[in-house]
C-alpha cells in the first residue's frame, strides 16, 4: 500500500524539474525534452488518480496524450530542424527574430 | 513496516528523480536524452505497480522507443554540441531556482495536507489490454479516431517542415543578402 499522496510528491517533483529545464537550459533539443519531463509527470498523477477513484478513464487518458505527444514530438522536431537549417544554431539566445 | 511495493515504489521513484535532475545538470543534449530514457523507464515501473499494464507498455514503446529514438536522431543529425551560456541565462537561474522550491514546496504541503493517509491498493485496478480495448473502441472511439487524424496531420507537416527547401521556394528557404 502506498499512500496517493506519494504518487503526486514524485509527480510534482518532476513537474518542476521540467520547468526549472524549461527556463533555464539554452539548447532548444534540452528545452523540448523538458516538455516532455512534464509530460510524463502528468501521466503519472494520471494513473495514480486512476487507481485511486477506481475508474480505467484516467489510464486511456494517459493513452491519448501519449499520442498527442508522439505528434507534438514530431513537428517540434521537424521545427528544430527547420530552425538550425535557417540560422545554423541551436541557442535559443540567438533565435530572437520572427523573420530572417 | 515498509512493504515490498513501498520499497519498489521508492527504488522507481529514487530512479526517476535522479534522472530529471541528470537532465538539467547535464550540457550535452545526449547526456540529456539518455537520462530522460531512465526517467521514462522507471515510470514505466510505476504504472506496473499501479497495476496499469497497458499503460507501462505504451510507455516503453512509444516514449523511450519511438518518441527518444526521434530525438537521439535530430541531436546526431543537428551535430548539437556542449550548450553554451549566455547572459540571458542568469536571469532564468535567479528566478527560476526560488520560483520551483517555493512552488513545489508549496504543492507538496497542498498535497500532503488535503490527501491524507487514503492509500493506492496494488492490483485493485488491471488495466490490462483486455480491459482497455472495449473501453478504446465504445466509450472513446470519437477521441480515439479523431487521434488518428491528428497523427496524419502530424505527419504531413513534420515532412513538409523537414523538408529541404526546393527551388520554387520550401518552407525552409535561406535568405540571402
Amino acid at each position: 500500500m502506498v499512500p496517493l499522496s506519494y504518487y503526486l510528491l514524485l509527480s510534482g517533483i518532476l513537474f518542476a524539474c521540467g520547468v526549472l529545464g524549461f527556463l533555464i537550459k539554452r539548447n532548444i533539443i534540452t528545452i523540448f525534452m523538458s516538455i516532455e519531463l512534464m509530460l510524463n509527470a502528468v501521466n503519472l498523477s494520471f494513473v495514480a488518480f486512476a487507481a485511486h477513484w477506481h475508474s480505467l478513464a484516467g489510464q486511456v487518458f494517459v493513452f491519448f496524450v501519449m499520442v498527442v505527444a508522439a505528434a507534438e514530438a514530431a513537428v517540434g522536431l521537424a521545427i528544430i530542424i527547420s530552425v538550425y537549417r535557417t540560422r545554423e544554431t541551436l541557442n535559443v539566445d540567438q533565435v530572437n527574430l520572427l523573420k530572417l | 513496516m515498509l512493504s515490498i511495493h513501498l520499497i519498489l515504489f521508492l527504488a522507481f521513484g529514487a530512479i526517476a528523480v535522479a534522472g530529471a535532475v541528470n537532465l538539467l545538470v547535464q550540457t550535452h543534449p545526449i547526456n540529456s536524452a539518455l537520462s530522460l530514457i531512465a526517467v521514462m523507464a522507471a515510470l514505466a515501473g510505476e504504472y506496473l505497480l499501479l497495476g496499469a499494464e497497458f499503460v507501462a507498455a505504451v510507455q516503453v514503446i512509444v516514449y523511450a522507443g519511438a518518441i527518444m529514438v526521434l530525438f537521439v536522431f535530430v541531436i546526431m543529425l543537428l551535430n548539437a554540441g556542449v550548450e553554451e551560456h549566455t547572459k540571458g541565462s542568469r536571469v532564468a537561474i535567479v528566478f527560476g531556482i526560488p520560483g520551483m522550491l517555493v512552488g513545489s514546496l508549496l504543492l507538496a504541503w497542498v498535497v500532503l495536507k488535503h490527501s491524507g493517509t487514503q492509500s493506492v491498493p496494488v492490483g485493485a485496478l488491471p488495466g490490462a489490454p483486455r480491459t482497455i480495448g472495449p473501453l478504446l473502441f465504445h466509450e472513446f472511439l470519437l477521441p480515439f479516431e479523431i487521434t488518428s487524424i491528428l497523427i496524419l496531420i502530424a505527419i504531413m507537416g513534420a515532412v513538409v517542415l523537414a523538408s529541404k527547401p526546393t527551388a520554387t521556394g520550401g518552407p525552409a528557404k535561406k535568405v540571402q543578402d
